[in-house]
């Protein structure tokens, strides 16, 4: 039977058309929220993109030269793996909370959001990978021409250019560039994630496995179970080259540890990998299967390269047939067209695989951090308001897909058959290594700045064109290769692939080195000359902090005015009316409002914008399209520090928990203070209750006495009656008194008085008080001298009832303890810095110092004198309560002259005052 | 000879009142006006039956009351405690410190006049 190519083609694309069914399938699974690749096992299989045509076609033919050396490319993933427990877990987090889409992105927003950083990772991802998909390109199209050769096994011509509508490559090339734009662009919303794709890769993986796995086993059989070859692997002594693949070398240990670390970055940083292992990645715990399945997987893969390599080596000698073609080329050498044709489609699936992932994660990063930046700065920061953003960004990624296939092809058609495969890859993996140090230091040191990730950068990919793609150009003739001998201008220090005389290593590990260290190098060195800005600061934070509760510094490192509306505006015009209206209110029903109309315009929703939009356009972007939206007001770095410092944070928590403990202590103290408060006034209540009773019961007991007195003894002499009936009356007199004393102060302590307060003149009252005791101090025989100030000037605002009771207790109390016949009561009224003050002094027995200041408690009643004096004892305390109701003050002095002195202050009025 | 009656209060009228009705009895009548003076009262002129206030300025009734039950000398005179402070702790503290009886004030007079008639027929 033969193979023809329209067999072969319709084998491809019915292949094809099973990929695409079930990437439809699995789209259709997830709009319904039934997703396929929700699964650890799914996540590790399309891991498996790592795999491409180069591990399928290339690990044999790097094996059959360079011994067991193709084994590092899988061994350093398989070391890396261990890590990604927390660096993978780590960038997954990151990449979900700040819905960063592709490679270019995680940098640009690392550091302040820098379209020039996004920009130049663009452009080295781009220029790194190429030729990487250029690689695919050419396994496709050489093993479609070696296979519909057979039975015969032809090595395709280099040399003959054929017309490039006849090229298999070009039209692979345009193929899948249709196939990716169906798979990465087919919504209309520019969603960053791609389910159907995902499961369409993880098919993919095990479609080239099997086919592996199937040539594998079917060469071990023919080597030792009896088959075609067995004969031949016992006489391979006669074959050195197959000798070698008995023993195989393992080659320069420096080389293993510098290509095994190259592969472990490759697996972390390469596009497509970052794409299927972070972008993709729904759920981070799939992460912990990976770990294991994955490397199983790539040991699964490897499993059958030595046996593959000798057989190939057995059967078509030293000559004639690439050691990369084994895979193939073995199954049609031995009579097996249908598993050839199966080797194809494995091939087919590991090319195809790598090309459309990496190349739509190229073409993510080339639409938002190249053509976007690029349209923006046209636009000068504002949309054009016709323009359906939307249909031109997917647009954009469109043509970024067709230009990056068709960058590929180009490079297949210059270069194709310049180079060893194994070499190309190689110079991808380093290429693409230069992103390590950005990415890692990102993620654990807050200090570096953009400009040290551009330098950095720069640097690296600088060495990396020196050292790798131009020696890789002279190799391939273009240039003079003295160039690489004698190094430019003859200087040997230069030589590309000794630079400053290193030698001893391979050029790959040479360039590692090289480019690594002058990336990290000029990474530190730029970082430190400032310190990280604030919108540094921000992301540094966001991103070393990223596996710790959230905290949300974000939303509190925007400040500004904003319209809601706007944003929504905004986010319509990328993602469409239905989506932004359906994240908005989503996220309005998360702060538990009703509709996003009534979401307040805060930081809290700016950044939710923001990141709405990274998810399609890219932090850099999205941060400018917002800006251009709100006003924001530019944080200080200060500012910045002390929200994000850690230490501060801490500080204000600690200082935050002092301050309460303290509040605490204060109102446990206050209340322990009430409390006795309390219970000193509940005694003081107690202790009034019974005094009251006390003063009560005094009276009642003359009253009742001599009642009974009179009323059992009729027979009383006249005088003794009148004198008992007198009794009677004063002490009746003394209990309304006291009666109404205590409900006056117990009104006045309630606050149930209606005070008045008028303006009244001092002098008067006190005259008017004088009058009223006039006829008590006539009858005692006691002389009252008024020395008061004239002409109405002494102005006070109060109650005149209340104040005219004041000075009649006074001078009642003071003609009660002054002698009778010799009594002189003296009243001083006089102007004193805080007002006025009256005095009332008397010639009696004066108090005791001891007693001044309880004249004025309840019940205290000054003995002085030896007798029990007339009154309630509550005259003084009613008199300091109406004092102190209009500010003034009442204290009692022992004048030396002898006597008692009580006096009292009342703040003056303006004497201009106008009368109200 | 007439039994002797020692009042002792600072209330005058009070004091009027219980004079008059112990003179109405027949028994022999001195005032002291406080606590002290009252003290210098029995311990000078051993009365038979002490009528005795408890809030007093200087010393009160309480005082007046422990001193002359601490005194061996002074065992026959009888105290009648009166008191304007009508609980029973008082009562009950009058009567422990070896009052002979107690009564609050406002009295009945008839009362006050049996109570006097009886602790003095005990006296005798």
């Amino acid at each position: 039977m033969t193979l023809s190519g329209p067999l072969i083609a319709g084998v491809s694309f019915a292949y094809l058309g099973l990929l695409f069914a079930l990437a439809y399938w699995a789209d259709r699974r997830a709009d319904q929220g039934r997703s396929v690749i929700d699964r650890p096992t799914v996540y590790a299989l399309s891991l498996a993109v790592y795999c491409t045509a180069w591990t399928f076609y290339g690990s044999v033919g790097r094996a059959a030269t360079g011994g067991l050396g193709f084994l590092t490319i899988y061994l350093g993933p398989t070391l890396i793996v261990l890590l990604w427990g927390g660096l993978l877990v780590k960038m997954v987090r990151v990449c979900k909370v700040e819905r960063i889409t592709s490679l270019a992105d995680f940098i640009a927003t690392r550091y302040g959001k820098s379209h020039l950083l996004g920009s130049l990772v663009t452009v080295i991802a781009v220029i790194g990978v190429v030729p990487y998909i250029a690689l695919q390109l050419k396994a496709i199209s050489r093993s479609f021409t070696i296979l519909q050769e057979y039975p015969a096994i032809v090595m395709p011509d280099p040399a003959a250019t054929q017309p490039i509508w006849h090229d298999t490559a070009f039209v692979v090339a345009l193929l899948l560039a249709i196939f990716t734009i169906l798979f990465g662009t087919r919504h209309m919303d520019a969603s960053e994630r791609h389910e159907g794709l995902v499961a369409a890769i993880a098919f993919e993986s095990l479609v080239k496995l099997a086919a592996f796995l199937a040539v594998g086993i079917f060469i071990v059989y023919q080597l030792y179970g009896g088959g075609e070859l067995a004969q031949a692997r016992l006489d391979a002594a006669a074959v050195p080259a197959a000798q070698a693949l008995f023993q195989p070398r393992l080659g320069e240990f420096a080389d293993w540890i510098g290509i095994s670390f190259l592969a472990a970055l490759a697996v972390m940083f390469l596009p497509r990998q970052f794409q299927v292992a972070v972008v993709e990645n729904s759920h981070e715990r799939h992460i912990q299967r990976a770990i294991w399945l994955f490397p199983l997987y790539l040991l699964l893969i490897n499993l059958f390269v030595l046996p593959i390599a000798l057989a190939g080596v057995l059967t078509f000698g030293a000559g004639g047939v690439d050691a990369d073609t084994f895979v193939l080329t073995l199954p049609m050498a031995l009579g097996q067209p249908w598993l050839a044709l199966i080797v194809f489609i494995g091939g087919l699936s590991a090319a195809t695989g790598m090309v459309i992932v990496e190349t739509i994660a190229l073409a993510t990063m080339v639409s938002n951090d190249l053509v976007l930046p690029a349209l923006l700065r046209r636009w000068q920061g504002t949309l054009p308001p016709e323009a359906d953003m939307g249909r031109l960004l997917l647009f954009i990624r469109r043509g970024a897909i067709l230009a990056i296939l068709m960058l590929g092809y180009l490079y297949y058609h210059l270069a194709g058959d310049a180079y060893a495969l194994v070499s190309i890859g190689l110079i991808s993996f380093t290429a693409v290594a230069q992103f390590a140090p950005p990415i890692l230091a990102g993620l654990y040191w807050r200090g570096g700045t953009r400009e040290g990730a551009l330098a950095g950068l720069a640097a690296g990919f600088a060495i990396w064109l020196y050292t790798l793609l131009i020696p890789s150009f002279a190799k391939s003739g273009w240039l003079p290769l003295d160039f690489i001998e004698q190094g430019p201008f003859g200087i040997g220090l230069l030589k590309p692939q000794a630079l400053l005389g290193l030698t001893g290593l391979d050029e790959i590990t040479h360039a590692l080195v090289w480019s690594l260290t002058a990336n990290v190098g000029a990474f530190l060195l730029v970082s430190s000359w400032r310190l990280p800005k604030a919108e540094e600061l921000a992301q540094a934070s966001a991103f070393v902090g990223a596996l710790r509760p959230q905290r949300q510094a974000h939303q509190t490192l925007w400040r500004g005015r904003a319209e809601v509306a706007e944003l929504v505006a905004l986010a319509e015009r990328f993602l469409g009316k239905p989506r932004a209206v359906a994240d908005f209110a989503r996220f309005a029903r998360s702060r538990g409002l009703a509709r996003a109309e009534e979401l307040p315009a805060d930081a809290s929703t700016v950044y939710f914008a923001e990141t709405l939009l990274s998810g399609a356009i890219g932090g850099a972007s999205a941060r400018a399209l917002v800006a251009s939206v709100t006003k924001e007001e530019v944080l200080g770095l200060e500012e910045v520090m002390d929200i994000l410092d850690e230490a501060s944070q801490i500080r204000a928590y600690s200082h935050e928990l002092e301050r309460k403990s303290t509040e605490l202590e204060a109102a446990t103290a206050e209340l322990r203070a009430a409390n006795l408060r309390l219970r000193e006034l509940d005694r003081l209540k107690d202790d009034f209750m019974s005094s009251v009773t006390h003063e009560l019961r005094t009276p009642l007991a003359s009253i009742r006495a001599f009642a009974e007195i009179l009323h059992d003894d009729p027979e009383l002499d006249l005088a003794e009656r009148q004198r008992f009936l007198g009794i009677l009356v004063s002490e009746t007199e003394r209990l309304s008194r006291l009666v109404n004393q205590v409900l006056d102060l117990a009104k006045i302590e309630s606050g149930h008085v209606d005070w008045q307060a008028d303006e009244l003149d001092l002098a008067e009252v006190i005259e008017q008080a004088a009058i009223s005791v006039g006829q008590l101090l006539e009858e005692g025989g006691q002389r009252l001298e008024l020395d008061l100030e004239q002409g109405g000037g002494a102005r006070v605002r109060a109650d005149r009832d209340r104040l005219m009771q004041v000075m009649v207790n006074l001078l009642s109390n003071a003609a009660k303890f002054s002698p009778q016949g010799t009594g002189h009561i003296r009243v001083v009224m006089a102007a004193v810095a805080a007002g006025w003050r009256v005095s009332v002094s008397d010639n009696g027995p004066g108090i005791p110092v001891a007693e001044l200041d309880w004249v004025f408690e309840k019940f205290h009643q000054s003995n002085a004198g030896g007798k029990k004096p007339l009154g309630t004892g509550l005259g003084l305390p009613i008199c300091k309560e109406i004092i102190a109701h209009f500010d003034g003050r009442i204290w009692a002095e022992a004048p030396a002259s002898g006597g008692a002195c009580i006096l009292f202050e009342l703040p003056a009025l303006p004497r201009a005052a106008p009368v109200t | 000879m007439s039994k002797q009656v020692l009042i002792v209060d600072d209330e005058p009228h009070i004091v009027i009142s219980l004079e008059f009705l112990m003179k109405r009895e027949g028994y022999r009548v001195a005032v002291a006006r406080d606590g002290e003076e009252g003290l210098a009262a029995i311990r000078q002129g051993r009365p038979d039956l002490v009528i005795l206030d408890v809030m007093m300025p200087k010393l009160n009734g309480f005082e007046v009351l422990e001193a002359v039950r601490a005194d061996p000398a002074l065992a026959g005179v009888r105290i009648l405690m009166l008191t304007a402070k009508g609980r029973a702790a008082e009562h009950g503290k009058g009567l422990a410190l070896g009052a002979d009886a107690y009564m609050p004030k406002p009295f009945s007079t008839r009362e006050l006049v049996d109570k006097a008639k009886n602790l003095l027929a005990e006296a005798a």
